[in-house]
């Protein structure tokens, strides 16, 4: 009973922020609506005891990922009301309200017509029993899959790299930025 | 009523769902990429309703890389829209149609 709570007001609160993520005019206000989706997400993590991966989902989304976008909001100055119309293509419309519609009523008719979507079959990596949720998670990150995870080292340098190359100003540029 | 693995699909569906409509209804480029975290948001729930109905560690392990991928991104993307409205202040993304050359 009280996992049926949990979850339909952590599923309330996931849906309130997501709607409002694309209906909000202000972007600050999109950015405040993401954090509250991703806060609920981590209260689904924590229920399907996944412990490590519900303060990740804290501390690196609503911690750095959106303060980057707030960051950037501020930066540039576009946190203004917009008008939700402005420069949308008619082809467009018509594609969101299909992908929408569309994905719907699959959604719908994968619950009809699916008895129950696990095969329940476990999979050969890593069993989950009764060791902690951190714990395995290791083992399994740098046993199994730590090639993969020393190319997320790689990748995240090369992002480093190339966030400070894009957002450095041209050099020819720099002395009218020292003039002003 | 029990939580079943399918309340935690269909929500994760939703979330997809909702984040790609955003994605081709909004015309800000920073809108656009937190429409991209949503739907990512929304795979990963599946992932990890799927890794704990299985018993199998494997999908929260995903969900860990999908972060990381997220991250990095989110981080090259701003950095475009940086570049891009530092040059052309308030542009929407129809306006870099001149990318096209």
């Amino acid at each position: 009973m009280v996992d049926t709570i949990v979850f339909l007001v952590a599923a309330a609160i996931c849906l309130t922020g997501a709607v409002g993520v694309i209906l909000a005019r202000n972007p600050v206000h999109s950015a405040l609506m993401l954090v509250m989706t991703l806060f609920g997400i981590a209260v689904q993590f924590v229920s399907q005891e996944a412990h490590f991966l519900a303060a990740v989902q804290v501390i690196v989304y609503a911690g750095a990922i959106v303060v980057l976008f707030l960051f950037v909001i501020m930066l540039l100055g576009v946190d203004t009301a917009q008008n939700l119309e402005i420069g949308i293509l008619p082809a467009q419309k018509w594609a969101a309200l299909c992908f929408g519609v569309g994905s719907l009523a699959l959604t719908g008719y994968i619950i009809m017509a699916v008895d129950n979507p696990v095969t329940g079959r476990t999979g050969l990596s890593g069993a989950i029993d009764d060791t902690a949720n951190v714990r395995l998670l290791a083992r399994s990150l740098f046993s199994n899959y730590v090639y993969a995870f020393e190319l997320t080292s790689l990748l995240l340098v090369i992002a480093v790299i190339g966030a400070v190359v894009l957002a450095r100003k041209p050099a020819k540029e720099l002395p009218d930025e020292a003039g002003r | 009523m029990i939580v079943t693995t399918s309340w935690y699909l269909v929500l994760g569906a939703l979330l997809f769902i909702i984040g790609g409509v955003g994605l081709l209804v909004r015309r800000n480029p920073l809108i656009m990429l937190m429409c991209v975290e949503l739907m990512l948001n929304g795979i990963n729930l599946s992932f990890v309703a799927f890794s704990t109905a299985l018993g199998d560690i494997g999908g929260q392990t995903v969900v860990f890389f999908v972060l990381v991928v997220a991250a990095a991104e989110v981080v090259v993307g701003l950095g475009l829209i940086v570049a891009i409205l530092r040059r052309a202040p308030g542009s929407t993304a129809d306006d870099l149609s001149v990318l096209k050359g």
